[in-house]
């Protein structure tokens, strides 16, 4: 089934009170599984772009989906990094509401978050499991402009009957060797959940991209 | 239709029994498991109202997957109505209040143990298998220090060998359920003790394909359309099982039989171990010949 | 014409109704009351929260009751409770040293500071059935009663009792016990799966909770020459203490309860490698409630899988750190063991039909020992269950 996302404006990051906390999800039991289903399935068929429909306060510099995801998965057993520069509200939030630590450097986060207008740290930086462990690795979630336009990737892989196309403007220059060079690290590398407002896409790293 | 109708929610109990932390947990696991095709992820299984060995680890993995909007079909043996399946799809009816049915079409979410459906399943569609033993060299290796060695060089050879000294000895290979797979090229894979008849069902499947394993606390998956290859040999390539004997109820010779045994003499009869698509056929077949009867 | 089997569920229902009665016996006689249960049968108690890993008497009672008395059965349920519990955070560790202590024994020296106390104990007790028991109140009951040599009841055992291994540290004739640099949190067994090697925190947690029966018998190998340790019990003690929990808004301890703990310490030669001279070492038990068998069982197996770390040989069952640590979980043994009284029947089909094909093919070379070989279908067995599946290559 496919979630279908509407974002309530009056959520979203307003002219919040400085010290004010947003809340989390309306329904944090039904919204985190709701989040959870579309992950999975975006991971499950990378390229596809999904969108998601809950409800939660969003913190200034955050997309209403990047939240949605992190309120989903992170919490104090999953270290979170974030790019240095990012508001302290929004530190605040993620602090209060998943209970995660932030810690200081990419490798050594389960998930580095990197919201609009920041750069993401080098794939090669974040970690990337061990051969006997390869589960034990980051998955990287990056804030890009738009996942409609933009250069056309080819996608083919587990998940994808014959190829897909993703269109993604927003991503650092670099990205694609980046990618190969993760993809062919397999089993090790790190995945990557790519936001856009308030919408998802996967790119599991066993995904093989092309120009 | 739904499944198990006279079962109350009970309102004491997290939505799917699990506490939030521990759906965190899994759910993180299972992501990871899709982007490592094959690999068991280990993760922190809780005891659940069912014991051990009694397919925990799919009830965990379903319970973490499971939303109001879900319709859950639970099947054992390829049966909607063995002891096992009535219990965890009352079970999850008592945590959820989810729809359940009998029908592989209408279900989202397909706990399941020891077979997969006949009926093609389709894009969207998840299977949850239930796992006994999940390494698939465990009977070459006890040590899981050692095997966890051999998945990350890929060292698969002692399997091999293993299957090939059946094929000297017998003829045949003798591995007939569970039967060790190759995903996406990379890790091999213990099935869950399916028939080896249902492994090509595994291969390229539109569906996602979860296993967990409670007592062993691994988690793995099958992305769709994924390949999945099962171990065998140029000169002894893997076969599957066909019957000269046909369904005694539905006439299926494409499904799955289990063998009935009904009278001291040893009289048997044949039927389809998917209870469902045996009975689907039959309501097709009574629906084909009715205008005749009204003749 | 077969009719398929349906009614599973209806077959459950009856199911509970059976087991119901089963579980109340005769209605005639008085039902069991959890009070019963936790004041006279305190030992089954103690054994449900040690293995069930949650210190509760009530419900622990509560879960014998409901399981007829079947322990591993009743630790299930306390564990299945246990996972619905909220987390709330974790104790300050407890100090055995503090204990309000019941008993108190040392078999390493024959006096200590604060003296050898037996307290209730069955070690000096003939096994001898005593019938006296049959009726309401029993004649040993009578004489606790009366006053002793003394004239009244035995005073409470000193607050603070050194622990004899603290002595020995104080002589450096001990490895030390200290947490490891930085006082990391420990090892959490509910909450990961544990993996290998796995650190002692990770091991211990593990027998606190492992099988009594399991821990005796290879705590029992390693005494009958599977192991090399050669203990010695250098204290046991039971009693209770306060269990305290930091609060971080009040910055400072509160007592959140007080428990019962069985501890034991077994002491063991080492012989000292090239950094280290010798010295006795450690292994160490501790249960919820009144459980010395298992406490010691556990020493002894901690001080088992220490072996290869202490440079010892270590190739006995007790030195195996997986074979030890995967199987010590009855409510895993017993799940997995009884699971087989699941239905089977698909994969018992599939090896059926192939053992009936080898078997055709043996009959076949052994009836014609010039036959081609496996591929031929005997020409009698169109009706035998042997030709009834053929093997089909997939495409």
């Amino acid at each position: 089934m496919e979630p279908t996302l509407t974002l309530d404006p009056a959520k979203a990051s307003g002219p919040a009170a400085a010290g004010a906390l947003l809340s989390g999800f309306d329904d944090p039991v039904a919204d985190a599984q709701a989040v959870f289903r579309a992950a999975l399935h975006a991971l499950s068929h990378p390229g596809r772009v999904t969108p998601l429909a809950v409800r939660s306060g969003v913190p200034r510099g955050l997309s209403p989906a990047m939240t949605a995801v992190l309120l989903t998965l992170a919490d104090g057993d999953a270290p979170l990094w974030l790019p240095s520069g990012v508001g302290a509200d929004m530190a605040r939030f993620l602090r209060f509401h998943c209970g995660c630590r932030i810690v200081a450097r990419p490798d050594m986060a389960t998930f580095a978050a990197v919201p609009a207008g920041f750069e993401p740290p080098a794939l090669a930086d974040c970690n990337p499991g061990e051969p006997a462990y390869p589960d034990r690795s980051a998955t990287l979630i990056i804030e890009v402009a738009s996942l409609q336009e933009g250069e056309p990737l080819r996608l083919t892989g587990p998940g994808i009957r014959d190829t897909q196309e993703l269109r993604v403007s927003g991503l650092p220059a670099g990205f694609l060797a980046q990618w190969q060079a993760n993809h062919r690290c397999f089993p090790l590398g790190v995945d990557v959940l790519l936001t856009s407002g308030r919408q998802l896409c996967g790119l599991p790293r066993t995904c093989r991209m092309e120009a | 239709m739904n499944a198990s109708p006279h079962v109350e929610r009970d309102a004491h109990y997290n939505f799917g029994y699990l506490d939030e932390s521990t759906k965190r947990m899994l759910r993180r696991a299972l992501l990871k498991a899709v982007a490592i095709p094959g690999y068991q992820v280990p993760f922190g299984s809780r005891e659940m109202p069912l014991p051990y060995g009694w397919g925990t680890g799919g009830i965990q993995v379903t319970a973490s997957l499971i939303g109001a909007q879900d319709v859950l079909k639970v099947i054992d043996q390829g049966s909607d109505d063995t002891t096992n399946a009535i219990n965890i799809r009352r079970f999850f009816a008592r945590v959820t209040g989810v729809r359940t049915t009998e029908s592989t079409p209408e279900a989202s979410i397909v706990p399941t143990r020891h077979r997969i459906p006949e009926t093609p399943l389709r894009e969207g569609q998840i299977m949850v298998f239930q796992v006994p033993i999940s390494e698939p060299l465990r009977w070459l290796e006890p040590s899981e220090t050692e095997t966890r060695t051999m998945h990350a060089l890929a060292e698969y050879g002692a399997m091999h060998v293993r299957l090939y000294e059946d094929i000297a000895h017998h003829g045949h290979i003798a591995t007939t359920y569970d039967y060790p797979v190759i995903v996406n090229g990379r890790y091999m894979m213990r099935p869950s003790p399916i028939p080896k008849f249902d492994n090509p069902k595994l291969d390229g499947n539109p569906a996602l394909m979860l296993f967990g394993a409670g007592r062993e606390k691994r988690v793995y998956a099958v992305p769709p359309y994924t390949r999945v290859a099962s171990l065998d040999f140029e000169d002894h390539p893997f076969t599957v099982e066909r019957w000269s004997e046909c369904c005694d109820l539905c006439g299926s010779r494409e499904s799955f039989l289990d063998e009935i045994i009904l009278d001291d003499q040893g009289t048997r009869r044949f039927v389809c171990s998917d209870t469902e698509y045996c009975g689907q056929r039959q309501a097709a077949q009574a629906h084909d010949a009715a205008p005749e009867d009204q003749a | 014409m077969y009719v398929a089997v349906k009614g599973g569920e209806r077959a459950i229902l009856n199911s509970y109704r059976a087991l119901a009665q089963y579980r109340r016996g005769d209605e005639t006689v008085p039902e069991l009351t959890l009070a019963q249960i936790r004041q006279q049968m305190p030992l089954a108690v103690s054994r449900v929260m040690a293995e069930g890993a949650l210190y509760d008497p009530h419900l622990a009672a509560l879960a014998l009751k409901q399981a007829a008395g079947d322990a591993i059965e009743a630790v299930f349920l306390l564990r299945a409770y246990r996972t619905t519990l909220p987390r709330l955070g974790d104790t300050e560790p407890i100090d055995t040293g503090r204990m309000q202590l019941r008993r108190r024994i040392s078999s390493t020296f024959k006096d200590v500071p604060g003296g050898q106390v037996l307290g209730p104990t069955y070690d000096y007790t003939q096994r001898l059935l005593d019938f006296s028991l049959e009726d309401g109140e029993a004649r040993t009951v009578a004489s606790a009663r009366a006053p002793d040599a003394a004239g009244a009841t035995p005073a409470p055992l000193e607050a603070a009792m050194p622990r004899v291994t603290d002595l020995l540290q104080h002589d450096a004739l001990i490895d030390p016990d200290a947490p490891p640099p930085g006082d990391p949190a420990p090892f959490d067994l509910t909450r990961q799966p544990l993996g290998f090697p796995a650190a002692r925190p990770a091991r211990l947690q593990n027998l606190a909770r492992a099988d009594e029966g399991f821990l005796l018998s290879m705590g029992y190998s390693t005494q009958r020459g599977y192991g090399n340790t050669h203990p010695f019990a250098a204290e046991i003690r039971y009693g209770s203490l306060e269990v305290e929990m930091m609060i971080e808004e009040l910055g400072a301890p509160v007592v959140i309860g007080e428990i019962d703990v069985t501890e034991c310490q077994m002491v063991s030669q080492f012989a000292g490698n090239a950094q280290e001279g010798p010295k006795f070492t450690r292994g160490y038990g501790l249960t919820f409630g009144y459980g010395e068998r298992k406490a010691m069982s556990m020493a002894l197996v901690d001080r088992a899988l220490r072996a290869a770390e202490l440079g010892e040989a270590a190739d006995s069952p007790a030195n195996d750190h997986e074979f030890v640590l995967y199987h010590s979980d009855n409510v895993e043994a017993s799940g997995f063991v009884q699971h087989l009284k699941l239905p089977h029947y698909v994969d018992f089909q599939a090896n059926l039909e192939l053992l009936r094909r080898l078997r055709a093919d043996h009959e076949r070379q052994h009836a014609r020992p010039t036959a081609a070989g496996p591929a031929d279908v005997p020409a009698t067995a169109v009706d035998s269950p042997a030709a009834a599946r053929q093997e089909v290559q997939t495409p």
